[in-house]
């Protein structure tokens, strides 16, 4: 049977429901030779930021049970230097990019926005406020509803793309946060960033991270990523996408059935970097193993009583 | 670059916690330069979760087939450590920059220490040239390995252990150093262990000898996506963060930046 995979993302329309995770798929350059990128529903950029970032000292990474620590700390070119020598080799691929930005301040949101116009070919904008591995910014502006609001608030007056907030599980209520960023202008939410971890070397006896804590994330987090979009879902209208441990095309169809409208796949980019391609595949053939005529059918039906 | 799932045609243990795996992958046997490695699948479930990165050891183009040294340093590598002969083994590659070579260079040193030697075996299989100098060092004599078949290739063949087991009694950067007095190379190529390299630059610098150096670091995505491999790259007191999988893993000795020594600047 023929069954349709299409989504809409407050306006970024999509082919499937997979992009990619922030900072996992570099560029797309990166996977180029493995995954054919004209397959994936859109792709999302590393986070950018105002000026070059430096990032931070290594050890940037450390191995936990299912799941790695990271604490890259939004090293990148800086937004400029991305729209020039970046950007033109993606939009060749026909799929809507996604551009994730972080800033240190609203007033660097608003500067990053006001530099994402229609015109640049981009299809959506991400605002990262959830960062864990930055000093200033990140997850201060992302675990705080009313900060929250006026990065997502800054970015919405600066530009007319579609503005999808990402939002951090470490957190003591995303959903207040999803309202808050939703009333400040969201058109979408992305969840979850990765989560505050640590992981100490016990013969070194220091922690394993030059940055001491790094973000968690791999299959290790997808039981808190659902719960948290579960969660969302039943507090806000706008669209979902869903992310957190997400290896198998199951994985992504749980996403969908706990209420997102589209999946990213992250960390399981790196240890096979065909993943994304082949969870579009496995999400097709679930559809029609289950008589399933449209993904849409999916989102959030976990919530409602009647089986699909 | 490929992505592969090959057979195990020979897999053995070399000493206490060494071993070489040899994996039929013709299009890697084909593409792979020195100085290359392997994004190696060490299991099969979620934990342990990444890709361990090995070097390649030597390749044979007329069979297909890519070898790599390892040692069993965690769960990674003691999962593929129990890989039979015959079995599948999932391999991503190859990857990172080869070592160059200008055809200018006619006194070629190669420095290993410890499994640094794999790289630069393939190395010396690869250069064609008469006048090489095989520097190896390891912490024993159990821990030497291949010098019959570095002897056939290379000019001069020197050891050094820590525990004198074999050859000279110290570090094989001081048995390099101690050999600058009678030779002069117009490069020197190593790979080892963090701060036998450093020690190396330091020495290079000094004597303003031409070095390239492979780097190790702890790695995740191995293709240049996730910017967690990255080391000080650079001149004078500048540098940039540049990826170990993708820019590197091999350097030229004077860029590295390190940055507990006063050599920089």
């Amino acid at each position: 049977m023929t069954v349709r995979t299409m989504v809409d993302v407050a306006g970024i329309k999509m082919k499937n429901p997979v992009t990619t995770a922030a900072g996992t798929f570099g560029n797309g350059e990166e996977y180029a030779r493995y995954v054919n990128i004209h397959d994936l529903g859109a792709l999302c950029v590393k986070t950018l930021t105002l000026e070059p970032h430096h990032g931070n000292p290594p050890p940037r990474i450390a191995e936990t049970p299912g799941g790695i620590l990271n604490a890259v700390g939004l090293q990148n070119p800086g937004i400029d230097y991305f729209l020039e020598h970046n950007l033109p080799w993606l939009l060749r691929h026909n799929i809507p990019v996604i551009v994730s930005i972080a800033g240190s301040t609203v007033e660097e949101y608003a500067l990053l926005a006001a530099k994402l116009t229609p015109d640049t070919g981009i299809a959506g904008v991400e605002v990262n406020i959830s960062c864990p591995n930055v000093k200033a910014g990140g997850i201060a502006f992302g675990s705080n509803a009313e900060m929250a609001a006026d990065v997502i608030s800054a970015v919405r007056q600066n530009t007319s793309l579609p503005v999808i907030a990402k939002l951090s599980p470490n957190v003591t209520d995303i959903k207040s946060i999803a309202l808050s960023v939703c009333g400040a202008g969201a058109d979408a939410v992305s969840l979850i960033n990765t989560v505050l971890g640590l992981a100490i070397d016990p013969y070194r006896r220091k922690p394993v991270l030059a940055n001491i804590f790094g973000g968690l994330s791999g299959p290790a987090i997808k039981p808190i990523a659902l719960r948290a979009v579960w969660q969302v879902y039943e507090a806000v209208e706008v669209p979902i996408i869903g992310m957190g441990g997400i290896t198998t095309a199951l994985d992504a169809i749980e996403f969908i059935l706990a209420g997102a409208t589209a999946v990213a796949v992250g960390t399981t980019n790196f240890i096979n970097p065909r993943a994304a391609s082949e969870i579009i595949t496995g999400i097709y053939n679930y559809l029609q193993e289950c008589h399933i005529p449209d993904i849409k059918n999916l989102i959030g039906a976990a919530h409602r009583q009647e089986v699909v | 670059m490929h992505l592969y799932d090959g057979r195990i045609i020979d897999h053995k243990r070399l000493n206490a916690d060494c071993y070489r795996l040899t994996v039929a992958a013709p299009p890697i046997a084909q593409a792979a330069r020195p100085g290359q490695f392997l994004h190696v699948r060490c299991g099969a479930t979620y934990d342990p979760l990444l890709r361990r990165p090995i070097s390649i050891n030597t390749v044979n183009r007329k069979n297909g087939s890519v070898t790599m040294l390892y040692r069993v340093i965690g769960r990674g590598t003691a999962l593929l450590a129990q890989k039979k002969v015959g079995e599948q083994v999932n391999v991503l590659g190859p990857l990172g920059q080869p070592f160059t070579f200008d055809p200018s260079y006619r006194k070629v040193a190669l420095v290993a220490g410890g499994l640094g030697l794999a790289p630069l075996y393939f190395l010396l299989q690869e250069l064609n040239i008469d006048d090489l100098v095989f520097f190896q060092g390891a912490r024993s004599a159990s821990e030497i390995l291949l010098t019959h078949n570095i002897k056939q290739l290379a000019k001069e063949l020197y050891l050094a252990t820590d525990d004198g087991s074999a050859g000279f009694k110290g570090t094989v950067v001081e048995l390099f150093v101690n050999q600058l007095a009678f030779q002069n190379f117009d490069i020197v190529y190593a790979a080892g262990p963090q701060p036998m390299l450093r020690a190396l630059c330091l020495e290079l610098k000094r004597n303003h000898i031409k070095g390239q150096v492979s780097l190790e670091e702890r790695m995740g995505c191995g293709v240049g996506a996730c910017l967690c491999c990255n080391v000080k790259i650079g001149r004078g007191n500048s540098w940039v963060y540049k990826r170990v999988c993708a820019d590197g893993p091999v350097f030229d000795a004077e860029e590295v930046y390190w940055d507990d020594s006063a050599n920089n600047g």
